[in-house]
């Protein structure tokens, strides 16, 4: 049962000391955890360098820690506190910040990301329990080159207004094709769900995902 | 908060022996990581068993259908064994959530929450279903009806893990129906929900087990109802059958997704409907 009402704030300690904006905070810690034990060190809840853990252990609430993550097929390494969810982690943790927030509860599918190829909100899983899983977010989709079909499409068809909602919406009908190929209008509704545009553009966004079903020729 | 990440159903069993009342299981997180999120729970030690394999996989047993308590609702809704055996729980879990929650959304979690909104657990009553418990020390089974204790209250105990659910053999000639009322197609909660399934011989009911959500602080069956189908209907028919069992067996309340009174009205709507399409009734 969902209840309303402000969520309390899952922001880690380290990330609300003021001063500085969180991100470019972030940018700092993460750099100095790299940087090794002496850096890791200097950050606010003084990181330490482990592999995933599979046991936590009893670290303190504010306290990161170091794991390793595989996203859009390479290796990263992010600071995390045990409860942080795999969207923080992206959206702080690595600056791939195209995986949006919106309810962080589950209901709007900003968050969708591609885990070992299913459509996943983020928001709803531990960045712990993403470690060994290929993760896949907006930024993976495209190449050098060119954008993913379902991009392209979303371009051509303007298939966005405020455009919050499209990163969601982009992965979800990625794996939609994935799946179903050239789906019915009424497998595409089905599939895209679990996704809300609040500006209503659901008319072009399926559009767009026909048209590049139809494209990719699959 | 301690999150110990279990490999084996070995290893989480050994976590659950130091669990608290305020442990928590974590399966797919669709139900805790919103209550973390939210503040509304803040456990001692987490125990993650996404990974556990051996809580994973549907297959045939002695008494029926075993479903691992991790099988998620997207592996029901493609399971051809759940179909032939089981239609209602892929019909349900096919109107849990969308795409995203179906993919990380296990029977095991649907359960341990017991929500009285969930949409599984009355399938699991209308098919007499029996949940399996093992903890470091023992196992033992119950039948769904008594783990559901309260309103997302169940008689599992700290130590405990949901290692599976049986759901017996389809008896022939069981006709079986689901109902989910909700405020959109996918992604909202129930405002009240029907799972049933009534075995008939040349017209005469012989079982029957309706079970209803979101109309009692949990999931009930409407017994008066069930016992009208065998005893034989009042002067009025289906329809005072129907409001009887509705008085009798359900009392729901006004919250942020339904109100009392739309409740108990749709609640006996869907009855007569669903029971009047049934060949038998
Ligand atoms: C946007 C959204 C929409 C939803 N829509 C629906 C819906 O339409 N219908 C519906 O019924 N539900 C819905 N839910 C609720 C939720 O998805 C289901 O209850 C789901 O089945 C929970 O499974 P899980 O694996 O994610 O549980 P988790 O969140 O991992 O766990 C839930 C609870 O069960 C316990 N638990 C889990 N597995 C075990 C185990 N093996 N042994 C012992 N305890 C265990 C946990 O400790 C926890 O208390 C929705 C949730 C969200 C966020
Ligand atoms: S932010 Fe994750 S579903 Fe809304
Ligand atoms: S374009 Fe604004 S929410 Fe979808």
């Amino acid at each position: 049962m969902q209840t309303d009402g402000p969520a309390p704030d899952r922001t880690p300690a380290s990330r609300r000391s003021g001063g500085f904006s969180r991100r470019s905070f972030l940018k700092g810690a993460s750099i100095a955890a790299v940087g090794g034990p002496a850096g890791a060190a200097a950050t606010a809840g003084g990181a330490i360098l482990t592999d995933a853990p599979r046991d936590t252990g009893t670290i303190p609430a504010g306290q990161l820690r170091e794991i390793a993550l595989r996203v859009n097929g390479v290796e990263r390494r992010v600071a995390v506190e045990t409860r942080t969810t795999l969207l923080d982690a992206l959206r702080d943790g690595l600056d791939l910040t195209g995986t949006k927030k919106v309810c962080d509860r589950g209901a709007c599918g900003a968050c969708t990301v591609l885990v070992d190829g299913q459509p996943t909100n983020s928001c709803l899983m531990l960045a712990h329990d993403a470690v060994g899983r290929e993760i896949t977010t907006i930024e993976g989709l495209a190449s050098d080159a060119a954008l993913h079909p379902v991009q392209q499409a979303f371009v051509e068809h303007d298939a966005l207004q405020c455009g919050f909602c499209t990163p969601g919406f982009v992965m979800s009908a990625v794996a939609c094709l994935g799946k179903h190929g050239k789906p019915s209008p009424a497998t595409l509704r089905h599939e895209l769900a679990g996704n809300i545009c609040r500006c209503g553009t659901y008319g072009r966004i399926f559009a767009a995902v026909q048209d590049a079903a139809g494209r990719a020729g699959r | 908060m301690r999150v110990i990440s279990a490999r084996s159903l070995d290893e989480a069993l050994a976590a659950l022996r130091d669990a608290t009342a305020a442990s928590r299981v974590l399966a797919g997180g669709t139900d805790l990581m919103v209550e973390l999120a939210a503040g509304r729970t803040s456990p001692d030690l987490v125990v993650d068993v996404g990974a556990v394999p051996e809580l994973r996989g549907i297959r045939p047993v002695d008494d029926g259908l075993w479903l691992g308590a991790g099988t998620t609702c997207t592996e029901l809704l493609h399971s051809a064994a759940v179909t032939a055996h089981a239609d209602l729980l892929a019909i349900a879990a096919r109107e849990v959530g969308a795409a995203q929650i179906q993919n990380r959304a296990t029977i095991g979690g649907n359960l341990g929450t017991a929500s009285p909104a969930a949409d599984l657990v009355p399938v699991l009553f209308a098919l007499g279903a029996q949940v399996a418990l093992r903890s470091a020390t023992g196992a033992r089974v119950l039948p769904v009806e008594d783990f559901v204790t309260g309103y997302r209250a169940t008689a599992r105990r700290p130590d405990e893990l949901i290692e599976g659910i049986v759901v017996p053999p389809r008896p022939a000639r069981e006709l079986r129906a689901f109902r989910k009322v909700g405020t959109r197609r996918a992604q909202s909660i129930a405002k009240l929900v029907v799972a049933l399934a009534i075995a008939a011989d040349g017209g005469v009911v012989t079982a029957a087990r309706i079970a209803a959500g979101a109309v009692a602080d949990r999931t009930v069956r409407l017994t008066t109802l069930e016992r009208a189908l065998f005893e034989g209907l009042p002067p009025g028919g289906l329809a005072d059958a129907v409001a009887a069992s509705v008085a009798a067996d359900t009392a729901p309340c006004d919250d942020v997704r339904s109100t009392a009174r739309y409740r108990s009205t749709v609640l006996a709507r869907v009855l007569v409907r669903l029971l009047a399409a049934l060949p038998s009734c």
